[in-house]
């Protein structure tokens, strides 16, 4: 592709994130209303479409203050870190055939080292917190990315042996004749409570856990800092619901209608079940999730891997 | 783990119900009539007004948002000089109501009293005074009273016998 046609994509797919990032906000709600048998917002325009723009109004006019205690610099950085880190991980994700930022051939781990570069975000904000509830969730964000990252990568290595490729396109192009949901159940298991548990979504939002740790690791921040983290904790569930769809569900395949439309369509279900979630499942407790995350998950991904390796190497 | 899928689909299904929410300002809220909402000043069925001034209401108001001052007509009624109710204070208990013997103070189902100044919550004796007897229809004090009156003197009330002389020696 040319330099043009790069940016043009660049740019159309930083807004298109970024636009379902801030719509998904007025999703949820929605949706957590109408499984709760309430309507959620409905006044600012129509089905209150607007009530991004008008939150979105209300948070930049909001006082940006920091803490006297925090540490400056880092408490300012540790925001902007989830938001573009989670944005560079969407560079690699293809909407329709040929179309990507940039068609890495190491996509899948380029993925995976940007959510792990996500983690200090909420590390840093923490530590640069200085306060003991930041601090806690910090901590707590820490063991828990750890501990799922680890089977989170092990989880794609199924789908990578079958496709025999890391570039996500190739994968896409591999699910012609069956998407990977069917041969990698398990995988696609392990790597969505490991993807719900990496964009620390309930039921696996222990760094935040308002019921415990007031807030968690953003309880100091305010203001458009807020909003930053907000932001990042939507694009992580787009980006992980669009690498669930691309992965597993065949991405853009599928009869009738355009490529990224099907994309497209895929994602939202995927993040329309992250909010069923959210609506149905209570928080586990914090040491039953470490326990379930080592001793559980890790054998079953490694006994996935096992055994998808040990199939493709039969069939040859 | 089978409950936590369980609980996922009996969530699911409950995008198929009935939305509970009542859209208030397009629709209006079921509110019984016994609803201790705005209070007014009722009028007896004549049109002459209940309130006989006797403080009752304002004694037994917790908050003390109740203020008025009695006066007295020529022909020998009592009425309110002010009556002033400081709704920015009002807890909406109802007491006020108890007390009155004459049914005069009454709470309505009117609850839309929102204002953007507070000063406009003090509602005096003309916004309070209703034009007609409220819950209490038929009701008219005076007219059952032992009191006298102009135009009534004792003994006169209904149900009521004329006055014995003290002084006489008949039984």
């Amino acid at each position: 592709m040319d330099v043009k046609g790069t940016l043009i994509v660049v740019f159309a797919v930083i807004a298109a994130a970024l636009a379902a990032a801030a719509w998904e906000i007025w999703l949820e709600r929605r949706l957590l209303a109408l499984w709760q048998d309430r309507y959620g917002p409905n006044r600012v325009g129509p089905f209150g479409l607007l009530q991004v723009v008008a939150d979105m109004i209300k948070i930049f006019t909001k006082e940006d203050w920091i803490p006297p205690f925090a540490d400056r610099p880092v408490f300012v950085v540790a925001p902007g870190i989830v938001v573009v880190t989670t944005l560079l991980a969407f560079a690699v994700i293809p909407f329709a055939p040929g179309v990507a930022v940039s068609g890495l051939d190491v996509g899948v781990l380029f993925f995976l080292a940007m959510i792990s570069l996500g983690v200090y975000s909420v590390v840093l904000a923490g530590w640069a917190s200085n306060s003991k509830y930041a601090l806690i969730g910090g901590l707590r964000a820490v063991a828990q990315m750890l501990g799922y990252e680890v089977y989170l990568g092990l989880s794609v290595m199924g789908v990578v042996m079958l496709a025999g490729s890391f570039n996500l396109s190739a994968i896409v192009e591999a699910q012609r004749g069956l998407w990977f949901c069917a041969p990698q159940l398990l995988g696609l298991a392990i790597f969505l409570i490991a993807g719900i548990a990496e964009a620390h979504r309930l039921p696996f939002d222990l760094p935040e856990a308002e019921s415990e740790l007031v807030a968690g690791y953003h309880s100091e921040y305010s203001g458009m800092k807020f909003a930053l983290f907000f932001f990042g904790e939507y694009l992580g569930i787009t980006l992980i619901s669009a690498m669930i769809a691309t992965l597993f569900f065949g991405g853009w395949l599928g009869p009738w209608l355009p490529p990224p439309a099907w994309f497209a369509l895929k994602t939202f279900a995927f993040v329309a079940f992250f909010i069923l979630l959210r609506a149905a499942l209570p928080r586990p407790r914090y040491d039953r999730l470490m326990a379930w995350g080592w001793k559980i998950m890790l054998p079953l991904a490694l006994a996935n891997v096992l055994v998808t390796g040990a199939i493709v190497t039969a069939k040859g | 783990m089978r409950s936590q899928i369980r609980s996922l689909w009996l969530v699911f299904l409950h995008a198929f119900r009935r939305r509970e929410t009542i859209q208030y300002p397009d629709v209006e809220v079921p509110i019984p009539p016994r609803w201790r909402g705005r209070i007014v000043l009722s009028r007896d069925p004549d049109g002459g007004e209940r309130c006989v001034a006797c403080y009752l209401c304002a004694a037994a108001c917790p908050v003390d948002c109740i203020a008025l001052q009695a006066a007295e007509d020529g022909n020998g009624r009592r009425y309110a000089g002010f009556f002033r109710i400081n709704f920015s204070r009002c807890i909406f208990c109802g007491f006020c109501e108890e007390a009155c013997p004459t049914c005069a103070i009454q709470l309505t189902t009117d609850f839309e009293m929102g204002e953007y100044h507070r000063q406009n919550l003090v509602y005096e004796k003309e916004d309070l005074l209703i034009g007609g007897p409220g819950k209490y229809p038929g009701y008219n004090y005076y007219r059952v009273a032992g009191v006298a009156v102009g135009g009534k003197g004792k003994g006169q009330a209904e149900n009521e016998e004329p006055p014995v002389d003290i002084r006489g020696l008949l039984p």
